[in-house]
């Protein structure tokens, strides 16, 4: 960045966060019109305020309605997900930090598969996945809870990342273990919600709570994230309080993580590509990447998921399986142009 | 602008490095702190930056325990200059000094036009102007360090602690660093406490000097009285002759025999 251009930073910072606004409602819009039976454009406008007024009289508004829940879902959790990857990045300063890694999903699905194991209700399911990531945050929040105080150990997050590899893959092994014994009837479902999947996903406000709180948190803490990232232990000489800040970024992240693989199962890679690709587009500047991630983290699930349920229609693929095919050599790609 | 130790004691794996310090830095002050390795000279910098607290007594700037201090307050009195550091995330150079300007935002979301200025001030007086652009993760060793300097001069803090500035620094900029810290003590009335290995250079500027010794006793007083040739040879426990020249002391360690 030039320093004549770092002046017109906020400007800058709009522009970008106006674009990626208009690509999340673009993103939502080719969600709604595509499908086994496809929306015209013009028949859009008719059928939008139809939706808006809770009256859905034609074919095409029913339509509407039904992909509409099912993208709004993938947006917030899309949305959720990048959040979470961008704050766990510069807790532990490592971009290649992601919540994923860490073994939060891996606890969310051994509480699901549980639960499904036994043919519980869907919202037991939902509460056991919450249980099984809060779990695994719980323990490595303990393991690490040292280290949040003097970062000696945090730096690089070396000692938290293989904390988390290692509780994810104990919780691999339970699910391994459930699988193997599950029924033939039930596999299907298991399997399913551990790749990640948005079909039957209820709407529901609670993960706009979480995700509306937690950019708030963390548009707030944005500055403060900018010395942490740059700084280490030291930004507590330029007036952060490092410790807090740690633990915020700790708690809001997990809690981001726990909201979205409770709606949508595990969906890999959300959390480690778009932070990184914001990263590699706008800059590390926190003020622009968490905006930028949120939105560009929504729009991105939204797509994957249209494509999930359209590219091999009727059969609806997994979106988890898509965000990690596109995901992975996306990964490479840009690890190798940053490397160079 | 002053910082003062009472009865300090700090440890470190097992062995107490600094014992009952009763130590006192005026303002306009310039202090080296000298020692062997180990000897204890980063943490007790570190105890001054509050960024370790002490093991017994301990330290007061302005006549307050740093430990009450608010955090923000303090960041404008003070800046601290590490050691080294690891750069994770690829932040430009002026983007990296004006994370030093924090101190001064308050509740703004986006720096003023003071801060840019004061951050260029900065790079340009340690003529470093022309990096502001770059990748800092694509910076030299030498060249990261002067964006380090930079970034504590745009603090703007009457007090400045520094571990070893010169560090990775070629001659010409070790030589102009200095220079720069003197003025700072000398003409800007700023407090400076800094480590270092060079000897010549650490008397060139200082106005006094600290020696560790690194098993609790220490010995601090005006450079005259602390930097003489046999009080240094103790502390770091190397013979070292001093001679004059050109009005300078220089400080040479005897060589061993190499045959």
């Amino acid at each position: 960045m030039h320093p004549a251009q770092s002046r017109s930073l906020p400007q800058r910072a709009l522009l970008i966060v106006g674009a990626l606004l208009l690509a999340a409602v673009a993103s939502l819009l080719v969600a709604g019109m595509t499908g086994s039976i496809a929306i015209a454009p013009g028949e859009l406008p008719a059928a939008l305020v139809q939706v808006l007024h809770g009256r859905t009289d034609s074919m095409a508004a029913t339509l509407l309605e039904l992909r509409a829940g099912r993208a709004l879902t993938a947006f917030v959790t899309g949305g959720a997900l990048a959040l979470a990857g961008v704050m766990m990045q510069a807790l532990l300063r490592n971009p290649l930090a992601d919540p994923y890694i860490l073994g939060i999903s891996a606890g969310a699905s051994v509480g699901a598969l549980l639960a499904l194991l036994l043919m519980c209700a869907a919202a037991t399911v939902d509460a056991a996945a919450l249980a099984g990531a809060v779990g695994v945050a719980m323990l490595l929040y303990l393991f690490a809870r040292r280290d949040m105080r003097s970062g000696a150990a945090l730096e690089g997050g070396t000692s938290m990342l293989l904390t988390g590899v290692i509780l994810s893959s104990s919780c691999m092994a339970l699910v391994t273990l459930m699988l193997s014994i599950a029924p033939e009837g039930r596999l299907r479902s298991m399997v399913f919600w551990m790749i990640g999947d948005l079909a039957g996903a209820p709407v529901r406000a609670l993960p706009w709570i979480v995700l509306g709180g937690a950019l708030l948190y963390a548009l707030r803490s944005a500055r403060a994230m900018n010395v942490v990232a740059l700084h280490a232990d030291n930004a507590g000489t330029l007036g952060i309080r490092v410790g807090a800040l740690r633990k915020g970024l700790f708690f809001v992240s997990g809690l981001l993580t726990a909201s979205a693989v409770t709606s949508a199962g595990s969906i890999g890679f959300i959390g480690l590509i778009i932070p990184h690709a914001c990263r590699f587009a706008f800059g590390p500047d926190h003020r622009v990447l968490i905006p930028a991630a949120v939105l560009g983290g929504g729009s991105f699930l939204v797509l994957c998921d249209t494509l999930a349920r359209t590219v091999v229609a009727p059969t609806q693929l997994p979106v988890g399986a898509i965000t990690a095919l596109i995901g992975a050599p996306v990964f490479l790609y840009q690890l190798h142009q940053l490397r160079k | 602008m002053t910082i003062t130790t009472r009865q300090l004691a700090l440890r470190a794996g097992g062995r107490t490095l600094v014992q009952g310090l009763d130590w006192q830095v005026g303002q306009g002050e310039c202090w080296s702190i000298i020692g062997r390795n180990g000897a204890g000279k980063s943490t007790l910098l570190r105890a001054l930056a509050g960024l370790r607290a002490p093991d017994a007594g301990a330290v007061e700037i302005d006549g307050t325990p740093v430990a009450a201090w608010k955090l923000e307050d303090l960041a404008r009195r003070r800046a601290y200059l590490a050691q080294s550091r690891h750069d994770a995330f690829a932040y430009s150079v002026i983007e990296t000094v004006l994370s030093a300007r924090h101190p001064y935002h308050g509740k703004r979301y986006w720096e003023g036009s003071d801060d840019h200025a004061a951050a260029m001030g900065a790079l340009a007086a340690m003529e470093a102007d022309h990096l502001a652009a770059r990748d800092v993760r694509t910076l030299s060793g030498g060249e990261r360090q002067r964006v380090a300097i930079a970034a504590l001069l745009a603090q703007d803090t009457p007090l400045l602690l520094l571990d070893e500035p010169a560090n990775a620094l070629d001659l010409a900029h070790q030589v102009q660093v200095m220079g720069l810290l003197a003025r700072l003590c000398r003409q800007q009335h700023k407090t400076v406490i800094m480590i270092g290995h060079d000897l010549t250079l650490a008397h060139g500027i200082s106005s006094h000097a600290l020696l560790l010794t690194g098993d609790g006793s220490w010995y601090a007083g005006p450079v005259a009285d602390a930097m003489q040739a046999a009080r240094l040879s103790d502390t770091l426990g190397h013979p070292i002759e001093t001679i004059e020249h050109g009005g300078r002391r220089i400080f040479i360690p005897r060589e061993t025999n190499h045959d």
